[in-house]
């Protein structure tokens, strides 16, 4: 080996010392996010914009789900912990939560569908299979066709957890993988019924009547429409300092136009 | 002194190039068993691969159904895949006359260009539909899955076969027709048989590539986890299993997708040594082809 090579490994050297000292200097604020991966990508937004606006503060945002951010910061492990659900009541010790904003699911069949309501008990039947045609909901006498989206996707976990109750879905379902691919298919079968959130709406689906609400997001702000889930930072007491700025600064005017960007139904 | 440093180098640079490939496939492989073996621990062998049902959320790992549905898919795929592209080979090879071959020839072609997401919303938006309405049932089907698995490895299965086809010796093709033996009597009785190791070489490449599609068929194949009762019914591939959950998936749930693509490794490699086996017989007992 030569002396330029030498030298070159020894700048590269230098560099990357110099980088991971500057990038772990002790005057950057350090903020820990981790929990649902339905709030992920929202969370994510808000951190970006929120650290290009303070560059003195780093925040970085983590999945695992619901369950494992009201874990970790009940134990106190990360700052601030997300949850798509309510949380139980025994979650709820020791911890503050704050409503970034709401989802909507709404159930979509085809423009062609005369049906225009169901109840939440008559979805309930649809999907684990007790109700198989439409005509036992006052639609024409054809098979309903379920299109259902991928064991794990966070719209089928709270679709379940709103409507289902513990009861399987039925195991024929079509699986698409996609909201795209789930209102595609019910655009083209009018006998299809699947579910989406309310962000991703289009005219060219038909959103079902619940219980007799609409879904929009009035009724989802005002908590009439049922089908809904909450996106929630938990921390672990009051918060203070950087982490309560960063909150406060997500509830705000700023903060909400990116939750409402992200297709999410902000709060007020 | 600098003459054999230089063919040293060379040598040994080529090697090097060369077991790259065997080192990126041994380290694939190890991988894949390093994160997949905890998994068949804890379920088991057998209830994995002959487990009916497939429930991560209630602990059920087993992988049957998707085995079945992607050998059914494959299958027929290459049930219509192959006599198209072989016979459609014959003609680009044999009859075609020059200038309709260079417009035939870039066209099939550019079908292996496509990619296979446009393929699956292609199926999703026009053949699903079409499916519904002239089969029945909701359009996402096996069959579905196989057509457009079938338009996909045609270019391999038409461009290999004709580079088979087309590199039989002239000599024989005289010596046949020298003989009196008619235009067809010599592509069925001389130039295809003596083809056939090249052609069975681009079923095995369609193959691999049919059992290896992923995006295409979760788009179109319903991915329902049961034994399809006929082709009609929606299945779910294997490589479509581990791609709708690996974005989900922790723990067991997680090592189980890597045991699937254990599975799926074992199952290309057992076909791939039929199909060799078949390649080398052929190459035997026909005598010809120098393939």
């Amino acid at each position: 080996m030569n002396l330029k090579y030498g030298v070159g490994l020894l700048v590269i050297l230098i560099i990357i010392i110099a980088v991971f000292t500057w990038g772990t200097g002790s005057n950057h604020v350090k903020i820990e996010i981790a929990g649902s991966t339905s709030v992920q990508p929202v969370a994510e937004k808000l951190a970006a914009k929120y650290m290009e606006e303070h560059p003195n503060v780093r925040i970085d945002v983590m999945g695992g789900g619901s369950g494992l951010g009201i874990r970790s910061v009940s134990q106190g492990i990360i700052d601030i912990g997300t949850s798509s659900k309510e949380l139980k009541s025994d979650e709820k010790q020791g911890l503050n939560n704050y409503t970034i904003g709401k989802e909507g699911i709404v159930v979509a069949v085809n423009l062609n569908n005369p049906v225009n309501n169901l109840t939440k008990s008559q979805l309930k039947d649809i999907f684990s299979g007790n109700i198989t045609n439409w005509k036992e909901v006052g639609g024409p006498d054809a098979k309903i066709n379920l299109v259902v989206r991928e064991d794990g996707s966070g719209t089928r976990s709270a679709f379940e957890d709103l409507v289902m109750n513990k009861t399987k879905v039925k195991s024929d379902a079509i699986v698409q993988t996609s909201t795209e691919s789930i209102k595609v298919a019910v655009k083209q079968d009018p006998y299809a019924i699947g579910y989406i959130s309310l962000a991703h709406m289009t005219p060219d689906v038909k959103a079902l009547v619940i219980d007799g609400v609409t879904p929009s997001i009035a009724t989802i702000q005002d908590g009439s429409y049922k089908l809904q889930r909450p996106f929630l930072f938990l921390t672990k007491g009051e918060p203070e300092g950087p982490v309560k700025e960063f909150i406060d600064w997500c509830l705000g005017p700023e903060g909400q136009e990116i939750v409402t960007d992200e297709k999410i139904v902000p709060v007020s | 002194m600098s003459k054999w440093n230089e063919e040293f180098f060379i040598e040994k640079g080529l090697l090097l190039t060369a077991i790259t490939s065997v080192i990126i496939i041994a380290l694939i492989i190890i991988f894949i068993f390093k994160e997949g073996l905890p998994a068949l621990e804890s379920v088991g062998f057998f209830s994995f691969i002959f487990g009916m049902e497939w429930a991560p959320s209630n602990g059920q790992y087993g992988i049957f159904p998707m085995i079945i549905g992607s050998l059914g898919i494959t299958a027929l795929a290459l049930l219509m895949a192959v006599p198209l592209g072989v016979l459609c080979s014959i003609f680009l090879a044999e009859i075609a006359p020059a200038p309709m071959r260079k417009i035939l020839n870039p066209t099939i072609q550019t079908l292996a260009g496509i990619p296979s997401v446009v393929y699956g919303f292609f199926g999703l938006v026009l053949l699903v539909p079409f499916m519904r309405v002239h089969f029945g049932g909701t359009g996402f089907s096996m069959f579905t899955a196989s057509l457009i698995l079938t338009v996909m490895i045609l270019p391999i299965i038409v461009s290999v076969s004709e580079d088979a086809l087309r590199s039989i010796p002239l000599e024989y093709k005289e010596a046949s027709l020298a003989l009196g033996a008619t235009h067809w009597q010599t592509i069925k009785n001389v130039i295809f048989p003596a083809a056939i190791p090249g052609i069975i070489t681009s079923v095995i490449l369609g193959m691999g590539r049919a059992v290896g599609e992923t995006l295409a068929i979760i788009m179109v194949a319903g991915n329902v986890v049961q034994i399809p009762g006929s082709i009609l019914d929606p299945v779910r591939a294997l490589t479509s299993n581990i791609a709708i959950e690996m974005g989900y998936a922790t723990g067991v749930h997680y090592n189980a997708l890597f045991a699937t693509g254990i599975v799926l490794v074992f199952m290309i490699i057992v076909l791939l040594i039929i199909a060799n086996y078949f390649h080398y017989k052929k190459k035997v007992t026909i005598g010809g082809g120098y393939l």
